[in-house]
């Protein structure tokens, strides 16, 4: 076993300290040293988007960042999403609606850059929701479904805020 | 209750888990003790396999063994990967061995495994283990392996000719020598691979106690796994169970049984405890089946009013090294042609090539988008020669509804003739025209060619044999809290089966769909199973839940009399109950009657009775469901970058009776986008040693949300004859025609250039290519300078 050191990193709001090792990837710390496994990998190298987590609140592919780097900081993962009673977010319940997902392995990422988005956007036009998740690949839907329920919280969200 | 839940637009009850990250896909299980795999592969395409050193990878620390062909269990250690697919034209049948020893024969073949504490230090030991490769000269290029004399992808084979055979029917050479039109196209037609987004793992666990080998694998067929590791292991089947958890996606080669399917069984029984093997994408690239290479000579006949006289030609296939799944889909490709047109002879010359790569097995639409994409092309040649429009020239040809059902002449893969067994092929063209607005486009063409934009319209139309046999089997059963169980082999990929046969037993036995428990995936909970693939779940596994559901309620309708004294005729079954129709006397719930249908300890069941409410149902389809479409595209051309935008995308499909239109649409739309892939994208490039170029999602690139626009689709439901449910299969039609269509429409948008375009894909490199050889291209004036 290689050398390993402690870090702190809040997950989903409960702080965990752990001893890495230096190399582990903040993917494969998230799935196997916490055993959250809604994180998905998809490629590993940065492109499919399936990792996607929030970062202090931003997305970022857990793939390409080791786990080293998140000591003293916030992740947030598909699993902090829903209410502590499982009640689905938004942004969840209207995938289900729009059958925003088939296998459901890209899901995770989708839903963390769309937090982001329905977050830092509230006014993204469909191009823009596109644009947005381009980043992220499915194989499986052809995308519609996945921006219909995107563009059904945003118009949610406008409606509430008007 | 009496709600319809068959036909509803229902949501699916698999997503809540899913959405929560909580679904459970193989490299999410961990077990204790479990240890991780990583192969060492063939970096060659061809090589004869000298000595293997593994003593600096065993001393690494955290490295437990590294097993080669010679440590696997005797069983296995030279007997290839057996298949069970056997064809007249296929001369030997070629699969790899659980762990190559004396030869590889394509880039990524294992031939050996390490087993570490974990997949990092799996990976760092896998680069230590030596391997003495000597390279052997390898067939890359398929037209180049077929020809005397080329370096064969088998040391052992004379030749690289897998199979050469003939379809077809009717007088061709007749039929040409007296056309009026004769037109030829040579087409090369590349499909790329399937990329489900969770690539493929196995995880294995021996348990001594019970003598049970569990095996998780992100297959698509569980069943046909256990009895290839069965027959492998030399271990009683019912010793192995094996469980297709959630799987992140399909499309075809996870159906295939691999190497590490083989070997992570082998060895987690030998070490005595669990290994999980995950493949990267890397891998995925290497060594997960593809489809890859078609080179079509065709050419068809007309006679003077446009009616088709015959196509005939020949057809080369790259199938790779192996042949796990025979040559079924060249074959389907071969048997495809003629398409929704009366065809009156046809005659195709097929010659399968082995070739030093990963072999070529389904991949979604099978074989069927090159058949489709040469016919469709091969039309569009005919009316713009003739000079009569495309939907035109489809229209006169068209087999009409009362011609069905309709036989083809050919024999399909399922071994029965190709009878079409039902569609409304001209309403399905008609419903296409409208939805894409056809008639008008001749406007939008002119007007945007004025305003110096290039936009075209492009079709394709296909019949696809869906719902293959041999079964799929449903057990359907009353629990005694009177919720009902339902097993089936019927694996998910992510079609939603769970959600079709909630909505197909809660409507047959008057439940509410929570109140049905769906388990599939998993050896034990059924004996026998098939697999996913062919679009058959829906016409085989369907059925069977009817069935099965019908079955049920007619034993609990007959025990209910029984105890209520009356006549069945004077029962019903609503809302879980049984109720005398009509009266005041009390019923009877379903929990009751499951208590009841067990009996009591030492007391004999009445005569006739049989214990429990439930039943296994295996429906057996007598041939294949055709489901036939029509999609339409309208594309505009960038003539500077090359770039290609879907303005709208049309779909006219009949797969007929819909379950639930939700999925279905959604599997037209994801159908799509994979057609959108091979037709304007996708391109798995191997070099002359057959060494492959495009390993990542960089070099290889799918189809993002800017590229797949929201797909106009509409419904003809023409119930199928052949099940009692008048369903056919939904999954690969949405890819089928795309190409065919895109590339038409690309075709069309470029015609001031005069540019034909005979290949696939067609990306924006090549587009630019092509126009530049057009004398009237120029891009500077187009630019207005």
């Amino acid at each position: 076993m290689s050398e390993t050191r402690q870090i702190t990193v809040t997950v989903n709001g409960t702080a965990h300290t752990a001893e890495v090792e230096p190399r582990t990837t903040l993917a494969d710390f998230l799935r196997h040293q916490l055993e959250l496994t809604g994180t998905h990998l998809g490629c590993e190298h940065g492109v499919c988007g399936a990792c996607t987590i929030l970062f202090d609140g931003y997305s970022t592919r857990a793939c390409l960042m080791l786990a080293v780097q998140t000591d003293g900081h916030a992740i947030t993962t598909v699993e902090g999403l829903a209410g502590k009673d499982g009640t689905l977010a938004p942004i969840q319940a209207a995938f289900q609606k729009h059958h925003g997902l088939q296998c459901g392995f890209c899901t995770p990422g989708m839903l963390m850059t769309l937090t982001e988005l329905l977050r830092d956007q509230p006014n993204a036009t469909e191009e823009e929701v596109r644009d947005v998740l381009s980043g992220n690949l499915c194989r499986c839907t052809g995308y519609s479904g996945i921006v219909d329920a995107a563009m059904e919280v945003l118009a949610q969200q406008r409606g509430k805020g008007a | 209750m009496g709600f319809r839940t068959i036909g509803a637009r229902v949501e699916r009850s698999e997503d809540p888990r899913l959405l929560t990250g909580h679904g459970e896909y193989v490299d999410d299980i961990h077990l204790p003790g479990m240890l991780y795999a990583c192969f060492v592969r063939s970096s060659f395409g061809h090589a004869k396999v000298g000595r293997i050193d593994a003593s600096a990878a065993l001393e690494m620390p955290g490295v437990h063994a590294v097993f080669t062909a010679a440590d696997l269990p005797a069983s296995m250690r030279k007997t290839r990967i057996p298949m069970y697919l056997p064809n007249p034209a296929l001369k030997v049948m070629l699969n790899p061995y659980p762990l190559a020893f004396d030869e590889v024969c394509f880039v990524g073949e294992a031939v050996a495994v390490v087993i570490a504490d974990n997949r990092y230090i799996a990976e760092d030991a896998a680069q230590m283990v030596d391997v003495d490769y000597e390279p052997l000269s390898a067939a890359s290029d398929c037209r180049e392996a077929v020809k005397g004399g080329a370096a064969t992808a088998h040391a052992a084979l004379p030749d690289n000719k897998a199979a050469v055979y003939k379809v077809g029917y009717g007088d061709v050479n007749a039929a040409f020598a007296s056309a009026a039109h004769v037109y030829r196209e040579d087409f090369w037609q590349h499909r790329g691979c399937a990329h489900p987004m969770e690539c493929r793992g196995v995880l294995a666990d021996y348990d001594k106690r019970a003598n049970l080998l569990t095996v998780w694998s992100a297959t698509q067929a569980p069943h046909i796994c256990k009895r290839t590791l069965a027959d492998l292991l030399g271990r009683n089947p019912e010793e192995i169970r094996v469980i297709a958890p959630d799987v992140g996606g399909g499309f075809g080669p996870k159906l295939i049984f691999y190497q590490e399917e083989a070997v992570i069984p082998a060895v987690a029984e030998l070490l005595g405890r669990p290994v999980k093997w995950v493949e990267d994408r890397r891998e995925h690239f290497l060594t997960t089946t593809q489809e890859r290479d078609q080179y079509w000579s065709v050419e068809i006949a007309l006679d003077e009013g446009g009616k088709l006289k015959g196509v005939r030609g020949s057809m080369l296939h790259d199938n790779g090294a192996y042949t796990p799944w025979g040559i079924v889909m060249p074959y389907i490709s071969s048997t495809t042609v003629p398409g929704p047109y009366v065809l009156p002879t046809y005659e195709l010359n097929v010659t399968i090539a082995y070739t030093n790569k990963v072999p070529t097995t389904p991949v979604r639409g099978a074989g069927r988008p090159q058949a489709v994409f040469a016919m469709e092309r091969l039309m569009d040649r005919a009316a713009r020669e003739m000079n009569i429009d495309p939907a035109e020239l489809r229209r006169r040809n068209l087999i009409q509804p009362e011609q069905m059902p309709y036989k083809v002449g050919l024999t399909f893969r399922d071994g029965k003739p190709v009878i079409y067994d039902s569609g409304d092929y001209p309403a399905t063209l008609e419903m296409a025209l409208q939805l894409s607005d056809y008639a008008n486009f001749p406007q939008r063409q002119k007007a945007a060619l004025e305003k110096g934009r290039h936009i075209g319209i492009g079709m394709g139309a296909y019949v696809e044999g869906t719902g293959l046999g041999p079964f799929e089997g449903v057990t359907v059963r009353v629990m005694e809290n009177g919720k009902i169980y339902v097993s089936s082999g019927a694996a998910s990929q992510g079609q939603g089966h769970k959600t079709m046969f909630q909505q197909i037993v809660a409507e047959e036995l008057s439940v509410k769909m929570e109140d049905v428990v769906v388990t599939i995936g998993d050896t034990t909970a059924i004996a026998l199973g098939t697999g996913t693939f062919a679009s058959r779940i829906t016409p085989n596994a369907a059925p069977s839940a009817m069935l099965a559901s019908r079955d049920v309620k007619a034993q609990a309708l007959r025990l209910a009399a029984r105890i209520l004294e009356v006549n069945e005729d004077e029962l019903q079954l609503v809302d879980s109950r049984v109720e005398v129709k009509g009266g005041n006397r009390p019923g009877l719930s379903l929990a009751d009657l499951a208590k009841r249908s067990l009996g009591m300890p030492g007391f004999s069941f009445a005569p006739g009775q049989t214990p429990g409410l439930q039943n296994t149902t295996y429906f057996t389809p007598p041939q294949a469901a055709y489901c036939n479409g029509m999609h339409i595209v309208e594309v505009e051309v960038d003539i500077l970058t090359g770039g290609v935008t879907i303005l709208n995308y049309a779909v006219a499909h009949d797969s007929g009776n819909l379950i639930n239109p939700l999925i279905v649409d959604g599997q037209i739309q994801g159908g799509v986008a994979h057609g959108i892939g091979n037709a304007l994208l996708e391109w798995m490039a191997y070099d002359e040693n057959a060494q492959p170029q495009t390993t990542n999602f960089a070099d290889y690139l799918l189809p993002m949300t800017t590229d797949v626009p929201k797909i106009v689709s509409g419904h003809i439901e023409t119930p199928s004859p052949l099940n009692p449910l008048g369903v056919k299969g939904a999954g690969e039609g949405g890819t089928i025609p795309a190409a065919a269509a895109i590339i038409a429409a690309v075709e069309n948008a470029l015609q001031p250039y005069g540019v034909h375009i005979a290949e696939t894909p067609i990306t924006p490199e090549r587009i630019i290519e092509m126009l530049h050889q057009s004398p009237a291209y120029d891009p500077m004036k187009s630019v207005g300078l």
